[in-house]
């Protein structure tokens, strides 16, 4: 082999090798770290397994444990919840980007100050809310203690803990919903507003029948990371009750968390099948963006 | 950690093929972040250091709730030369596993059978020890003097006295027993003393170790004595942290508190002195039973990874010396488990020496006593009996279900 | 513009939105100034119930030093750090190249590789815990920094190559085509001729992972246990345990670990937005 043959070989083919080139070392930790590890998580919830010794196949055993299992109800009970209020982002998002879509002075620095929240880590959010809902000295229940002249233990009282984590979790959430909205506003065409005006358009009938869609794009992007958001709480439930009291604000990360790898858990094969379940849940949610994507690609 | 570790062994195994002579060092995990047990283990490291010229120890000092799930991992995957952990059940599946190692020769050579013989069956499986206990401590009723004296009420000398105290003291609006169940744990105390004084030491260890079932009728009578002072416990309890529940003691809003005996220390910073403060063993519920205790055992075990047992073995012997031993739980404000040793002269210590060496048995808390698992889901039914006490069967319903997966 | 500029409407209209806008911000942040208050607090308010009054006098200076003095709360800044910052080099020089390599080639497996990545991103951590944990602990990286930072890498890779893929589709491709024709090799069209025009995206997706990273609490509490490796946000949840009731060093120590993203956030604003809203405007 002449180093002249190598040569035009590489000179032939580069457009073809190049892009696995590229490509080789970012795939490759992908699927070490992500793609071979979905795999083997759904192949472990197959076993009995304690972390330590060897593994026991029990098929299904732990899929028909979990149908069993009150605390898997509670947390799909509450998943559910969070999936469904936490949607309210959305709409209050759009809310306060229409407030903030203005050109007074200190405008940026509002429009920086509420998106504030986002930027902090849930773990500071969770203490933050949880200093707001102290019984004895935090805020709201001095709120309601002055409206009602009853106490309320938010985080400890079954009726209202998961609401109170699911509040804090708005809070960031409503920033990040708004600057997608405050970016989709200034897109607008000024154009079709401008024409809605002349017919005499204004107020609920323009903003429903005009800016809305309009502002589709940042209302798709809202709704996946604010789905996606829903199904991954976890570092707030830590933070807040750590599942309390007794177990009733777990969602499926945490009830996983705490099967498999807390303090008190050491059912690997059964933590799996949680993750399984939650995995497929979230599976319906990737793949219509998916869907969505592809539809995009082949338009474009 | 792990350079420095790869650096270490690499230079442990450099001055191994010197000269034998040349000492190591050990690498000890352990999770002492609360400022007393802190202080207590950097006095241990500094006078072994001294006492054993060329041993270094390199201490990785772990969060404490992190550490019972880092355990797992360093033990196989990374293991130091000493482990601190919980003597009984607690350390049960690291020696099926495997991952510790038999120290019999520890407690031979250094006549520990003897001196430790309080918690030598607590350390002992298939006929071996496993480990060395350094520090025990008693469990039993705290409670404010002066706030005894405004209700007037004496101590209580059986579970009815205690109940009849309890509507004395919801008169006053003061409550009669607190607890802060956040964490959960605090509760577990209540529930281990009410079964062991219901039922017995026996049916209790056959309890937590899933011979008998949470359905058993014996279990339920034990949650009917629980029913009767429910009423009478801080309400909130499940908002608040044990030293939430301290500071009601302190401010005399309670009377009563089910703790162990590090909580003196708390009590003592929110003002209370010996005068005020006092302790109780929980009161006789079933006549005749025999008294056991809660008292767990902290230990250190040398895991069957270790690179260097030889000075880990030193370690062993050291920690359980007699003098150690004293001067480590003076620090600690804990009990000694070497009989050589002596206890600090303090009144709770010598109470709680009392309770202890009187007591029929010894049992080390739920959460050690039963396996995890089974651990968490019993307290999460503590908690919830304790806010609807009218769920109670079929929060045993749920535990059964528990226990028959876990201990199958 | 919609809604209609404030400027056109009447007058009366537009001084109350002047007005309603800081008191909109202040209950928007109650809870943080609320914390911040508290952080300066001396401790003697919370002992007496001074929850929301005025502070009875500023302790800031000694609430902020106590959080230093009485935990290793600079050290888990340290570790975040070290965790932050190599993820950050890390998943943006691999999706510099994955972006590049999807969205100049046309190749069959194209779009298949792309989705990997972008369904990837999207997974629950939880089904990837047990195995990537096994699999740090075989690698001798368990409790290291460096194994937060391999997995980091890889997961954020994910991510990453969504942003870069669709930031170098709307580059002028016909820039590439004519330097092919003068037979520049891809290697140098990569690095000469799209390297550069990059930039905005690499500073954006930069500070977005660098937020993401810092802010991580659920890997750092699985893979990170002894306090020489635990990270900020995991060490906050020890703190929390430790001070129970020390409400001026939780909300000191709070505020501490938040300020890297924040200042961030406050300093690379635009790029931030840019990379967060990717998308929100077209397709």
């Amino acid at each position: 082999m002449s180093h002249r043959t190598q040569a035009s070989f590489w000179k032939k083919n580069q457009r073809a090798m190049a892009p696995w080139l590229f490509l080789a070392p970012g795939m490759i930790m992908f699927l070490i770290y992500v793609i071979y590890p979905i795999c083997q998580s759904v192949w472990i919830s197959f076993y009995e397994w304690d972390g330590l010794g060897p593994k026991t196949w029990i098929g299904g055993q732990n899929y028909v444990d979990l149908l069993d299992d009150d605390s898997f109800y509670t947390s799909l009970k509450n998943n559910i919840i969070w999936l469904v209020l936490y949607l309210l982002a959305i709409p209050a998002g759009l809310a306060v980007a229409l407030l903030l879509n203005q050109t007074v002075t200190g405008i940026r620095l509002y429009k920086s100050l509420f998106f504030f929240p986002f930027v902090i880590s849930q773990v500071v959010v969770g203490l933050i809310f949880t200093w707001f809902y102290a019984p004895d000295f935090g805020l709201l229940p001095n709120i309601i203690k002055g409206l009602t002249g009853s106490e309320v233990a938010v985080l400890a009282d079954e009726r209202y803990a998961t609401l109170g984590i699911i509040a804090a979790g708005l809070w960031p959430q409503t920033a990040y919903c708004m600057i997608l909205y405050l970016t989709g506003l200034n897109n607008i065409s000024s154009e079709q507003v401008e024409a809605a005006r002349m017919d005499n358009a204004s107020g609920w009938s323009m903003l429903w029948n005009i800016i809305i869609p309009q502002l589709r794009p940042a209302t798709f992007i809202a709704l996946v990371v604010t789905v996606i958001g829903a199904l991954r709480s976890f570092d707030l439930v830590s933070i807040m009750t750590a599942g309390g009291p007794y177990g009733s604000t777990r969602v499926l990360s945490y009830f996983m968390y705490e099967q498999s790898l807390s303090e008190y858990g050491t059912a690997m094969g059964y933590g799996a099948a949680i993750a399984v379940v939650l995995f497929a849940i979230m599976l319906v949610f990737i793949s219509l963006f998916i869907v969505r994507m592809l539809s995009q690609e082949r338009n474009s | 950690m792990k350079y420095f570790k790869t650096l270490s062994g690499l230079a442990l195994g450099l001055a191994l093929s010197a000269s034998t002579a040349l000492a190591g060092e050990i690498v000890l995990n352990s999770d002492q972040t609360d400022p007393a047990p802190k202080k207590a283990m950097e006095e241990l490291i500094a006078d072994f250091q001294k006492a054993n010229p060329g041993i270094t120890i390199k201490w990785n000092n772990f969060d404490h709730e992190g550490y019972k799930s880092a355990i797992r991992n360093f033990l196989t995957a990374d293991a130091p030369d000493v482990a601190a952990w919980y003597a009984g059940n607690r350390m049960a599946p690291f020696v099926k596993a495997g991952l510790f190692e038999d120290v019999s020769d520890v407690w031979e050579a250094n006549g520990l059978n003897d001196q430790l013989k309080s918690a030598a069956a607590s350390m002992t499986m298939d006929g071996k020890k496993w480990g060395v206990p350094y520090t025990y401590y008693q469990w039993g009723i705290y409670y404010n003097k002066d706030v005894y004296k405004k209700a007037g009420v004496t101590e209580p000398k059986n579970w009815a006295e205690f109940v009849s105290n309890c509507e004395k003291f919801k008169a006053m609006e003061i409550d009669c027993l607190t607890t802060g169940s956040k964490a959960l744990w605090p509760i577990a105390g209540i529930f281990d003393y009410i079964n062991m004084r219901t039922n017995g030491y026996e049916f209790h260890m056959e309890l937590t170790a899933g011979k008998v079932k949470w359905t058993d009728p014996k279990v339920k009578a034990a949650f009917a004595e629980w029913a009767k002072i429910v009423p009478y416990t801080t309400a909130n309890h499940a908002a608040i942290d044990w030293q939430d529940a301290a500071a009601l003691i302190v401010q005399g809003k309670a009377a009563n508190y089910v703790m162990g005996n590090f909580s003196v220390a708390t009590f003592k910073q929110g003002g209370m002195t010996n005068d005020n403060l006092g302790f109780l063993v929980f009161p006789e519920i079933t006549p005749g039973i025999p008294r056991a205790e809660e008292a767990p055992t902290d230990t250190f075990h040398i895991p069957s990874a270790a690179k260097n047992k030889e000075d880990a073995r030193k370690f062993l012997a050291f920690v359980a010396s007699p003098d150690v031993q004293t001067k480590m739980n003076a620090t600690l404000g804990q009990l000694p488990v070497n009989n050589k040793s002596t206890a600090a002269d303090d009144p709770f210590i010598k109470a709680g020496f009392e309770e202890l060496s009187s007591a029929y048995a010894l049992a080390q808390f739920f959460d050690r006593d039963a396996p995890a698992d089974m651990a968490k889901a019993g307290m999460e039914g503590f908690q919830e009996f304790m806010i609807k006490p009218e769920n109670i069967d079929a929060i045993l319903e749920r535990l059964q279900k528990v226990a028959d997966k876990v201990y199958k | 513009m919609f809604p209609k500029p404030i400027g056109q409407v009447r007058p009366w209209l537009r001084t109350a939105y002047k007005c309603a806008l800081p008191i909109a911000l202040i209950v928007w942040l109650l809870p943080l100034i609320g914390i911040a208050v508290t952080s300066i607090r001396p401790a003697a308010d919370l002992a007496v119930g001074n929850y929301f009054g005025m502070p009875s006098g500023f302790a800031g200076v000694e609430n902020y030093t106590a959080v230093f003095k009485n935990s290793s709360i600079g050290y888990y800044m340290l570790n975040s750090f070290k965790v932050t910052i190599p993820t950050v080099i890390g998943a943006v020089g691999l999706s510099c190249m994955t972006g590049f390599a999807l969205a100049v080639y046309k190749f069959k497996s194209n779009l298949l590789v792309f989705f990997m990545f972008v369904a990837g991103n999207f997974v629950p951590f939880q089904i990837l815990a047990i195995p990537v944990r096994d699999l740090t602990l075989q690698l001798g990286m368990y409790n290291t920094t460096m194994g937060l930072v391999m997995f980091h890498v890889a997961f954020q890779t994910g991510f990453c190559t969504l942003f870069m893929r669709n930031f170098i589709k709307g580059l002028p491709f016909a820039l590439i085509e004519s330097a092919r024709v003068d037979g520049v090799s891809e290697f140098r069209i990569f690095w000469h001729i799209v390297m550069p025009l990059m930039r905005p995206a690499i500073a954006a997706l930069s500070v977005l992972i660098f937020t993401f990273i810092w802010n991580d609490y659920f890997w750092a509490t699985i893979m990170a246990q002894s306090a020489d490796v635990r990270p900020v946000t995991a060490g906050m949840n020890e703190l929390k345990g430790q001070w129970k009731v020390a409400w001026e060093l939780i909300t000191a120590a709070s505020i501490i670990a938040a300020l890297p993203p924040v200042a961030m956030f406050f300093l690379m604003q635009k790029h931030f937005i840019a990379g967060l809203t990717l998308g929100a405007t077209k397709g």
